[in-house]
């Protein structure tokens, strides 16, 4: 073996590019040098250099070999773990010459090394999983034909319009006959639970600080269009940290669940706010749990906590914001739980649907068994192992958490099993459209017994072109260096970002998702009721799968 | 599609009348089977008013387990008809068709109606239950005052078979349903019109909402949601649920099964209460191109459609007698003197409701109440 003389040692601390999530590659020959791509870059993974390069010239008729030396500059990424290429390819964007693009190492051994001083790995985005997921799996078979006639999708009319509330049993109606007819008779003073009529797709808990001024912006804008001009009912939560208090007490509250969660960030302005609201919001949403990182508390890194985050969640400047794991009010679920959503639901009069939610987990029939039994419990939402998130440790987000499909199917049989099902009403979340199926995978939910779900990573992706993706693109949102300006409060970022471009693309996904909603129920004949459960529409190509969600297996 | 001949009449008349509508409409069933039930009857039961006949099929293993089935629960047995069966190509002959009236056992006799009919319907699923699996027992209704026979066939051969046109057997309302089997198997319970307590309905159209439904009634804790070999029994225990259960007028069912929109529902003027129906009900919306014909306890008979429904029914006839037929030709061939401009289509928002005794005709409007 030769010996390693006038080699330097690196004692195995110098890694090298195979070790790497992202190779760049860059063409020496398209490059302009012009900088854009090392100046863009949000992680400084690429940067200029300078080489020395030696060739071998020969000139004349006889060769006459001599070395020159070039000084030269390149791009060249740097192997620094710190610095890693994400992928993100926003250098790639700017470049005016297509001369750099990162590309996806599939060898990569990043997560053997990004441990750096004793910390895990932390990022944004969902679980880095970019298999087929249940719901992609899933297929809607049952196809009327000539015993029932399939229907018009663009002609006929179709009520895609679900119920977010307690609904009482047909029992316990309080009704009498006069004249012929049914009136209300509440002499008892019965409690008839609020109820609202909504788009059964929601936009999901997002928070005013983990989204950019104009992400947040631009979806309650496209939220409010969407009720005001084109009567499709969407509704949006808003996350842990409160609401801005002008929307507080606007009319347009009425469009938006607020969220409360462990840290009750934001909600001093917004009890402030409650004698000047003019509307009830569409809900409040108690979080408990979130699908992506099951168990974990909210964090919005100290880096994000700008004037205006201050001002709304009521905190200092430059503090991280950690929300505990659990409601530290919450000593059991009969107890405390029950307690919250009472309170919450006095704080409004009783006149909006209060409602918790949970990470997807084996024990949510446990949690709705018992909600099931809490006469003001307004629904459940189960937010799946799928889920995003704007910040939590990988492994969280990678290796805890419950598959929506079955979770949400079980619950919903064990509530046909008590007569419930029409009751209670579930909200699925996590992986829906995680490959763009939006409407295919909420049509997939309902017939399984959702009454309604709820996309969060999706929407940053499809009206904002977020850059993250299942083979860890990105995922930078934990940072506030999002290079898209969607999870930054950053102005010089987040300045990338048009709000009313958001907006519209939120107009244009639920259009859209609503001409794919009837292209679904109408062949299934389906058009004034949402198929909630209807499970002979759906097959599965596994039997294990078909078995476990009570469905047929075609293949 | 299968067709439908309901005839209703202040006089008793023989089935062969339906029978003869489901001939005309001939086109449309495919002689899978046929399913009659008959209500205020007369001939030999009309002194047997109020004493509940039970209708069926038995093999011979079967009529003697029924038998000691209801010596045991103190049902004593006042009377028997049996069809004299009538051998015809292409229809295959079970052991024995009967309609027995029995009386109740003596500790029932002077319990209020409703406690009667529980035990009816509970007699009719455990006798259901012990001969379903091997098919030697079939009861289709167990109540006072209706009779249900049902075989598979071609409805007119199934009349000869049955002897309809000669053994007098009559009745005030009779149902018929001529099937077009989309039930994959042609089976005895999958076979309309179906009857729970007191209320009788027959259906065309694939109902798909049905899984929904199912589960919603299965899940209500009442013992005789059960069954559901055809999708158009929900039609049925839905309107019983309506009805019996809840307590509502009968046009509500229409407000069930094809809810308004919250538009409509704010012009009428029991919107509160209809918006409560509307959401607790909600499992119980049809959503399918349907029509539903039925009757209640008091002899009253209906006609409802789905708004996807693309031909409707139709209700005609003169004071006295009335026919409510899923094609016209059917309702020619039962009441042919009759004025035909009188005749009802009903629409998305109508429900004909023919008063009991064949009084007289009334279309209610759903979008007025």
């Amino acid at each position: 073996m030769e010996p390693a003389q006038g080699i330097r040692l690196d004692h195995n601390y110098q890694l090298s590019l195979r070790e790497f999530p992202y190779i760049i590659r860059w063409r020496d020959d398209r490059c302009k040098r012009c900088g854009r791509c090392t100046a863009v870059c949000p992680v400084k993974a690429i940067e200029p250099t300078v080489k020395v390069q030696r060739f071998v010239k020969s000139e004349g008729p006889v060769p006459t070999p001599t070395a020159v030396r070039n000084i030269t500059h390149v791009v060249e990424q740097v192997t620094d773990m710190e610095r890693y290429c994400t992928g993100c390819g926003t250098c790639t964007l700017v470049c005016p010459n297509e001369a750099i693009e990162p590309e996806f190492n599939p060898q990569n051994k990043f997560l053997h090394y990004k441990n750096k001083g004793g910390e895990g790995y932390k990022r944004g985005g969902r679980r880095n999983d970019p298999a087929i997921s249940t719901l992609d799996r899933l297929k809607f078979t049952r196809i009327s034909m000539l015993t029932d006639p399939a229907l018009d999708a663009g002609r006929h009319e179709f009520r895609v319009r679900t119920l977010l509330g307690r609904i009482l049993p047909p029992e316990e109606l309080p009704l009498k006959i006069t004249d012929g007819g049914l009136v209300v008779d509440n002499v008892n003073g019965k409690f008839i639970p609020p109820v609202r009529e909504i788009y059964p797709i929601m936009i999901g808990s997002m928070s005013v600080g983990a989204l950019s001024p104009p992400m947040w912006e631009g979806l309650a804008m496209g939220v409010a269009y969407l009720n005001e001009v084109e009567r499709i009912p969407v509704v949006m939560c808003s996350g842990e940290g409160g609401m801005p208090p002008r929307l507080l007490k606007s009319k347009y509250l009425k469009y938006f669940i607020i969220q409360i969660a462990s840290g009750y960030f934001g909600w001093d302005e917004i009890i402030h706010a409650l004698p000047y609201m003019v509307e009830a919001p569409a809900a409040i949403e108690i979080k408990y749990g979130q699908g992506a990182k099951p168990g974990d508390g909210g964090l919005l890194m100290a880096q994000k906590v700008l004037k205006l985050i201050a001002n709304i969640r009521g905190v200092p400047q430059f503090v991280d914001l950690a929300s505990p794991p659990t409601h530290q009010t919450k000593y059991s679920i009969e107890e405390a739980v029950a307690k919250m959503i009472q309170s919450m639901s006095m704080a409004w009069g009783f006149r909006v649907p209060v409602y918790p939610k949970i990470s997807g987990t084996k024990t949510a029939r446990a949690v709705l068994n018992n909600l099931a039994r809490n006469p003001y419990a307004a629904a459940l939402s189960i937010d799946g192992e799928d889920g995003g998130t704007g910040a939590a440790y990988n492994v969280s987000m990678d290796k805890m958490g419950h598959p929506i499909a079955s979770n949400l199917r079980e619950c919903y049989l064990d509530l046909v099993k008590q007569g419930k099902q029409n009751e209670l009403p579930l909200i699925a979340a996590g992986g829906i459209a995680k490959k763009g199926n939006l409407a295919a995978n909420a049509a997939a939910l309902i017939m399984l017994g959702a009454s309604a779900v709820s996309i969060g990573k999706y929407i940053m992706q499809a009206t904002a072109d977020c850059f993250g993706d299942e083979y860890n693109r990105c995922n930078l949102c934990n940072t506030g260096k999002c290079p898209r300006g969607i999870t930054t409060q950053d102005p010089k970022l987040y300045r990338r970002l048009d709000s009313d471009r958001v907006a519209e693309r939120v107009v244009e996904v639920f259009k859209a998702a609503d001409v794919e909603l009837r292209k679904i129920f109408a062949p299934m004949g389906r058009s004034t009721e949402l198929p909630i459960g209807m499970s002979d529409g759906l097959s599965i190509d596994d039997k294990a799968m078909a078995e476990r969600l009570e469905i047929s297996y075609a293949c | 599609m299968c067709r439908l001949a309901a005839i209703t009449s202040n006089k008793y008349f023989s089935p062969m009348e339906n029978i003869l509508a489901l001939e005309t409409m001939k086109e449309g069933h495919d002689g899978s089977g046929l399913g009659l039930t008959l209500k205020d009857l007369g001939g030999e039961f009309e002194e047997f008013k109020g004493y509940p006949v039970m209708s069926g099929i038995c093999s011979k293993e079967g009529i003697g387990v029924l038998d000691e089935f209801m010596d045991k629960h103190g049902f004593k047995l006042k009377h028997v008809w049996t069809p004299k069966i009538k051998k015809v190509k292409g229809v295959i002959p079970r052991d024995y068709y009967f309609a027995r009236v029995y009386d109740y056992p003596a500790h029932y006799r002077n319990k209020p109606m409703h406690e009667k009919e529980d035990l009816l319907m509970n007699t009719r699923l455990a006798l259901r239950k012990i001969g379903e699996p091997d098919e030697s027992i079939f009861v289709f209704s167990f109540y006072p005052d209706v009779i249900t026979l049902k075989e598979v066939g071609d409805p007119l051969q199934l009349g000869e078979f049955f002897g309809l046109d000669r053994n007098g057997l009559k009745a005030k309302v009779i149902f018929a349903q001529g099937r077009q089997n989309t039930n994959y198997q042609i089976y005895l319970y999958a076979c309309h019109p179906f009857f729970i307590q007191g209320f009788c309905s027959m259906t065309n159209g694939e109902n798909t909402a049905f899984v929904p439904i199912r589960e919603f009634l299965m899940s209500r804790g009442f013992p005789g949601y059960m069954g559901y070999n055809s999708d158009s029994e929900t039609f049925t225990h839905i309107l019983h649920y309506t009805v019996r259960q809840l307590g509502f007028p009968l046009t509500y069912y229409k407000d069930v099964i094809t809810p308004l929109k919250p538009s409509e529902i704010e012009q009428r003027k029991d919107s509160d209460a209809l918006r409560l129906i509307k959401q607790s009900l909600r499992p119980l919306c049809i959503d399918g191109p349907n029509v539903v014909i039925g009757y209640t306890p008091d002899g009253a008979c209906f006609m409802l459609h789905d708004s996807k429904k693309l031909r409707p029914g139709v209700v005609g006839g003169v004071k006295g007698k009335y026919a409510l037929m899923s094609e016209e030709c059917g309702l020619d061939s039962a009441i042919p003197k009759r004025d035909k401009s009188k005749d009802i289509f009903p629409m998305k928002y109508d429900m004909v409701i023919v008063s009991s005794q064949a009084e007289g005709v009334k279309v209610w409007n759903q979008l007025k109440g």
